[in-house]
């Protein structure tokens, strides 16, 4: 190209010299050909070199930009879940399939208990065991936790690999390429697969962009091998995760607007038929969805239109023997009312006689924004489960946000089945976006695939547009030194004036977004998603890093100097966290599958210390952990969940009021703050001796650096409880239940 | 009050003794024996200085020492060695014999162990021996639990008497205790007190078994740190490396703590409230240790610091949290050591020279599992420890061995246990086997193998047709597909010759410019023009193929239309070569040659842009 483009100038410059005039274009053509051949002779070669390497770097890249966390910190399990999934891996490992499969754990939900084989997704867990398993037949002496570690960030990288073949499949190589690398750096992945989170979502998102993939591809081909392949996809989908709803509706719903823009074909007959048969078989394999594809509201919609397909291939053959048009209309007519109305019978008997569940609270919260606000608290307690900022998702998707409707255009202006499946999963996993934090994630790879389009779709024409351009420029010169009059020809070729330089300015404008994003990318997850949660870190007055280990001191703290069967009662946050790395029995965890357990721990919380005496003997509480961040000033500890307690308790129990723990609507915890608020038991477990403490310079005794204020109740007396651990920093606190007094 | 009934069934069986068992054992005298107890750390050390005098005619080689089983019981270590010389400073360094004896006649709540002497001492003659004994838990907190404000107090018992089967001329016992409060001891005759030790004595004349309990009740901060257990793996690599992973679970003997805990307290008066408590643990470690990790079973553990010089390397642990009374804790340290320091060859064996117990200060270890993990191929295995250990080694004869990285046979696996190990036992053991050199690059090689056989079987599986159906339609279809391809590989590298022939003919014409040389333009127009007869000729039977070839269809129209442009192609080049030619034979110049090549050079332009499309679509495909 370098060559081609100086090409007009060396044309200008030698029309001044004479006789040996022709030889000089002559001279600088056949450079130009000669550099262009040596290229072109491998251009097919070079190109799948540049390709692979760029993939194999994509690869690398997106496994080592999620392990910020591992280098700053330690090779740890981050957050909440992910102590759940890799407590289960570890006994699955231990212990096997078949004993995990029936694991009952007696140290979770006390005194129910939770059936643990049956009400997990065993996906992540057989994934990490299974790449353990084989590492050590490899004589790979790992370490079962580096690989729950690592299994995120390892399927990240296959994630890239799937966006690329999907790119591929929906555009071209190119966009394929782009979207590897979006998705490779893409915060809002990045989020839930750094290093150590080693949680369902890691696995999923590549279990449903493969399912996706393997899908279109099964429509673009009709094979029944890419169909077969997909309903696997969709097996390991369902195993890994519970947002495999997602896939079993939006891919009806793609297929109903293949119908209903008349894109009807074997293909697609072929594939949807392949997949939804044989994945909802294999998905009733998974004992926690069991027969939930026949039997629940939410996955009607795919049963509907598996019917629907069977009348439309039914139709087209009717329409196949019968050439009488007049006829066949009034037989569509008659078929389709008939269907319809033996379906909508079919679902309304259905429904009414219990048979298919209806739709739970979290698949309407999706639907309604505000249904779960209203009637299920405990899934809007759940911070990840709030509506998104503006600011979210400017910082998970950065450029992406604006190039989503840009790739939207080119999608829609050169329709085919692949990019109609693209524009319906991009707006409505956007839409769901829009309603959860947490299911940007979802959005991610639909976003990262449709920018990508358009990234490598406006490159693509740039170049072109400066391809052409310089070659004809050459001709022009070549014509040039024929006859002067080619110089208005050659005005003439340049029918916008400044497009050659506006390509230019255009591309390098290009390359700053995509080199600003990669910036961005990088800073957030440094900054933002690569903290354990589990171990806080800030800076100390010079500099230094200062480390909160607080978490880990207390649980070890209850894991080696209480009773191995010690009940220990705390918010359902911190459930899991103890019985992974406390070792000890919890009353709640965060598998929320007991709104009456949780309300009770909420109502205990939130009483008096004698009634709540009362209800922790009823549950055989021996200890009771509460988080506070009075004195760091951490401000995610359970006074600031307090109100969510009283909303959860108050839903079950009503004797909880929330308005008795405000102030004229307002939260305090200072002087002015309600007197139920002041005595009831979180407050007391908080802010326990609180008032001898000075945290802060300056300021009185007893000043509550969360919430910077001086508490209102500084002389607090525990009747039948006592303070057993509390760490270093405060952060967590710990009480032991007394035994009832002996009465004489 | 267990100790108080404990001392009562000693003292009974002590008084039954000295009436039954007197006259047994009584031709040795110890002339003088001096006893000093220190009591300032958890690990009670008793030393003792005998002057053993032979009165009688029979030569003695054996001494006798005489602990009550319930000391006996926590006796850690115990060694004798002669005192040659007058003062304390000449010792000499071989320590004597000693071996649990079992003298008859004598109940068993005494246990006896006997000393051998290096000669028999004759009649009248006489020797010192210094005797250290190490008792673990022989500190009894009392009260046994206490609050975070109390202060901790133990107990000590023992005789005041020396306990033994020999009478005892004169006699002295120092009890050193730390330098704190004593609650109270108890008090005979004789009994002094200097600052912070008690003196008791001397006593003369006594006879055998005399017996004087006493006990001493005194504060001590000490933390009681016990490992319960202690397992140290030592894993030998022989590229270079010593890897040490000791796995720790510590619990704070002393008294239990009750009550609340005060974070506040013990942040505000921490010397007052949770004086006991056990705050760090401090290990020397040998020198040039490196990566070191200090960790349990939830994570890096952050309060540890390491300072370094060239004799040895300091770690110092804190535990997640303080150890009061009872609380327990579990922890792992590691650390890797250079081979050289620890790895000696003698007599075509090697040996592991290791210390044997733990690095830490002042604990005591109430069961010490100590692995060492050989490299696979290892052979020949023994040991020599300077105390008794029950070892058992695994490995190739035995059942059991460790399989670590890209092992296959597993590495074998000595393992040494001992109970009540206390600082004194920190002794080097040996370790011996044979190793071949060899056997180093097993694992390299395994390595190298596996991406051998990795890219071999990529490279087989790249070039094995692995279709099942070899009369399928569409494998045929694929396989007729394949020859098109090449076919028209074939094609364009013959264009792409010509291409560069025209190239040449271009070249030529520039030489003729520059030159003059009309005639080596000529001849370079004929060898190019007999070159394009060959290609065409060597097209033909290409074309034809792909005319006949039904998978050919869709490509066929570019192909021929690539070869007919390029025909033209030639065709202008070469009018267009010879028109300048002639231009130049003739002495045409400037504008008018201009305007002659002009047409052929527009029209020679205009289909290599077309010849170049058309190659760029072929390749395409």
């Amino acid at each position: 190209m370098a060559v081609t483009k100086t090409e007009p100038i060396n044309g200008s410059t030698t029309k001044s010299s004479a006789p040996p005039l022709p030889s000089m274009p002559l001279k600088s053509d056949l450079l130009s050909i000669l550099s262009l051949k040596s290229l072109r002779l491998k251009t097919k070669q070079q190109e799948l070199l540049i390709r692979v390497s760029i993939l194999c770097l994509v690869y690398v890249l997106a496994f080592i930009t999620r392990l910020f966390s591992v280098l700053r910190y330690e090779s740890m399990i981050h957050e909440f879940d992910p102590y759940f999934n890799y407590r289960t891996t570890l006994f699955l490992t231990q212990k096997g399939f078949y004993e995990f499969w029936n694991w009952f754990d007696s140290e979770s939900w006390y005194p129910l208990g939770r059936i643990i084989g049956g009400t997990l997704y065993p996906g992540l867990m057989v994934t990490a065991a299974m790449m353990y398993w084989g590492l050590r037949f490899l004589r790979f002496a790992v370490h079962i936790r580096e690989v729950c570690v690592l299994t995120a960030p390892f399927f990240a990288s296959n994630t890239t690999l799937v966006a690329y073949f999907f790119g591929k499949e929906i555009w071209d190589t190119g966009a394929g390429l782009v979207a590897a690398v979006l998705i490779a750096i893409c915060p809002g992945y990045i989020s839930r697969s750094v290093a150590g989170s080693y949680d369902n979502e890691g696995v999923a998102i590549f279990a449903l962009l493969l399912t996706f993939y393997l899908f279109v591809k099964a429509v673009n081909t009709g094979s029944l091998a890419w169909g077969l392949a997909s309903a696997f996809g969709y097996f390991y989908m369902v195993s890994a995760w519970g947002g495999y709803v997602f896939i079993i509706n939006l891919i009806p719903l793609y297929v109903l607007a293949l119908l209903i823009t008349g894109r009807y074909s074997m293909r697609l007959y072929v594939a949807y038929n392949c997949m939804y048969v044989l994945g909802m078989l294999l998905a009733m394999q998974i004992r926690f969805v069991g027969f939930q594809h026949v039997q629940s509201g939410e996955h009607m919609a795919a049963m509907g239109v598996f019917f629907l397909m069977q009348v439309f291939y039914f139709l087209d053959w009717v329409k196949h023997l019968l050439n009488d048009k007049k006829l066949f209309e009034a037989f569509l007519r008659i078929t389709v009312t008939c269907a319809v109305g033996v379906g909508a019978i079919a679902l309304g008997v259905g429904t009414a006689s219990g048979y298919i569940s209806p739709w739970s609270g979290r698949f309407y919260s999706l639907l309604d924004p505000t249904y779960a606000k209203d009637h299920i608290p405990i899934i809007a307690s759940v911070s990840e489960h709030q509506p998104t900022a503006w600011s979210s998702f400017m910082f998970d998707f950065h450029i992406l946000l604006f190039l989503f409707p840009a790739g939207l255009y080119f999608c829609f202006k050169r329709l085919s089945d692949a990019t109609i499946f693209i524009v319906m999963y991009g707006l409505t996993s956007m839409y769901f976006a829009g309603v959860m934090v947490r299911l940007i994630l979802v959005a991610t790879p639909a976003v990262c695939l449709i920018s990508a389009i358009a990234v490598s779709a406006t490159i693509k024409n740039l170049t072109m547009l400066l391809r052409t351009k310089s070659k004809v420029s050459q001709t022009g010169s070549t014509k040039g030194t024929g006859g002067g009059k080619t110089s208005s020809k050659a005005m003439l070729d340049q029918s916008q004036p400044f497009q050659r330089n506006g390509a230019i300015a255009l591309l390098f404008g290009a390359f700053y977004l995509l080199s600003r994003y990669a910036i961005h990318c990088t800073w957030v997850t440094s900054e933002a998603y690569s903290s354990p949660s589990i171990v806080l870190a800030a800076r100390g007055a010079h500099g230094n890093r200062v480390i909160f280990d607080d978490y880990r001191e207390a649980y070890y703290w209850l894991r080696q100097n209480t009773p191995p069967d010690a009940k220990v009662m705390s918010w359902w946050d911190y459930g899991y966290q103890i019985t992974a790395m406390g070792n000890r029995t919890v009353i709640v965890d965060n598998n929320t599958w007991n709104n009456t357990h949780i309300a009770t721990v909420g109502r205990a919380m939130s009483s008096y210390e004698d009634e709540a005496y009362e209800i922790m003997r009823s549950l055989d509480v021996d200890y009771v952990l509460v988080v506070f961040g009075g004195v760091t000033g951490y401000s995610s500890d359970d006074i600031n969940k307090f109100l969510w307690m009283v909303r959860i308790g108050g839903g079950v129990f009503p004797v909880i009021k929330e308005p008795d723990y405000l102030v004229n609507g307002e939260y305090r915890v200072d002087k002015g703050a309600a007197p139920k608020m002041l005595n009831c038991l979180m407050y007391k477990l908080s802010y326990y001796r609180f008032g001898e403490l000075m945290t802060e310079y300056g300021k009185p005794p007893g000043y509550d650096r969360a919430r910077g204020v001086e508490i209102g109740n500084k002389d607090i007396k525990l009747e039948h409880l006592e303070e057993a651990f509390t760490t270093s920093n405060w952060i967590v606190r710990i009480y032991k239940v007394k035994p009832p007094n002996n009465r004489w | 009050m267990g100790f108080r009934f404990d001392l009562l069934l000693l003292f009974t069986t002590l008084v039954l003794l000295s009436t039954i068992a007197p006259t047994v054992l009584s031709d040795v005298i110890l002339s003088k024996v001096d006893r000093r107890i220190d009591l300032t750390s958890q690990i009670v050390r008793v030393t003792s200085t005998l002057k053993v005098e032979n009165p009688g005619p029979d030569p003695v080689s054996e001494v006798l020492l005489t602990f009550p089983e319930i000391q006996a019981k926590d006796l850690a270590y115990l060694t004798a060695t002669l005192n040659e010389g007058k003062g304390k400073v000449k010792k000499s360094g071989s320590n004597l014999l000693i071996n649990v004896a079992k003298p008859e006649e004598l109940p068993p709540s005494l246990i006896f162990h006997s000393v051998s002497l290096p000669k028999a001492l004759g009649e009248g003659d006489s020797l010192t021996i210094d005797v250290l004994a190490v008792f673990t838990h022989a500190l009894r907190p009392f009260p046994e639990e206490i609050t975070q404000a109390d202060i901790q107090l133990v107990l000590f018992q023992d005789t005041a008497h020396y306990l033994s089967p020999y009478a005892v001329k004169v006699q002295s016992l120092t009890v050193k205790l730390p330098k704190a409060r004593i609650e109270t001891y108890t008090k005979l005759e004789n009994t002094n007190i200097h600052g912070s030790d008690i003196k008791y004595g001397p006593y003369e004349n006594l006879p055998p078994f005399s017996y004087a309990p006493i006990a001493v009740h005194f504060e001590t901060n000490q933390p009681f740190a016990v490992a319960q257990e202690l397992v140290r793996e030592i894993e030998i690599s022989h590229w270079g490396n010593v890897q040490v992973t000791e796995h720790y679970n510590v619990v704070h003997q002393g008294a239990k703590s009750k009550g609340e805990f005060s974070r506040l307290d013990f942040q505000a008066r921490p010397h007052l409230r949770g004086a006991s408590a056990l705050r760090n643990l401090v290990a020397k470690l040998p020198p040039r240790a490196h990566s070191i990790y200090y960790r349990d079973e939830i994570g890096n553990i952050s309060t540890s610091n390491v300072w370094g010089d060239p004799k040895k390397t300091e770690l110092v642990i804190e535990p997640r949290y303080p150890l009061f009374g009872g609380w327990r804790t579990t922890f792992t340290i590691g650390y890797g050591l250079p081979l050289q320091d620890f790895l000696f060859g003698l007599e075509g064996k090697r040996f592991l020279n290791f210390s044997f117990g733990s690095p830490i200060n002042d604990l005591v270890t109430d069961n010490l599992i100590v692995k060492v993990v050989l490299p696979e191929g290892s052979n020949d295995i023994s040991i020599s420890t300077p105390f008794p250990v029950k070892a058992r080694t695994r490995g190739i004869i035995a059942l059991r061995t460790k399989i670590s990285h890209l092992d296959v046979a597993g590495r074998p696996v000595v393992v040494l246990e001992k109970t009540n190990v206390v600082p004194e036992h920190n002794q080097y053991f040996q370790v011996y086997y044979r190793f071949n050199k060899l056997s180093m690059l097993r694992e390299p090689f395994m390595l190298i193998s596996g991406f051998f056989i990795l890219f071999v079987s990529c490279i087989v599986y790249m070039h094995v047709d692995m279709s099942i159906s070899k009369s399928s339609a569409s494998y045929l279809a694929k396989l007729q597909w394949d020859e098109v391809r090449a076919t028209i590989q074939q094609v364009v590298s013959i264009i792409n010759q010509c291409l560069s022939k025209h190239e040449r003919l271009e070249a030529s014409l520039h030489d003729l410019s520059r030159t003059g040389d009309v005639q080596a333009c000529k001849t370079a127009r004929k060898t190019a023009d007999s070159l394009f007869k060959e290609y065409s000729k060597e097209l033909k039977p290409l074309l034809s193929f792909l005319q006949s070839s039904p998978q050919a269809t869709q490509i066929l129209p570019k192909v021929e239309e690539l070869v007919a442009k390029e025909k033209e192609l030639q065709e202008r080049l070469i009018a267009k070569h010879s028109t300048i030619v002639d231009c130049y034979e003739k002495k045409i110049g400037g504008r008018e040659l201009e305007n002659r090549v002009a047409s052929h050079q527009q029209k020679v332009v205009a289909l290599k842009q077309e010849v170049d499309d058309l190659l760029d679509y072929i390749e395409e495909i």
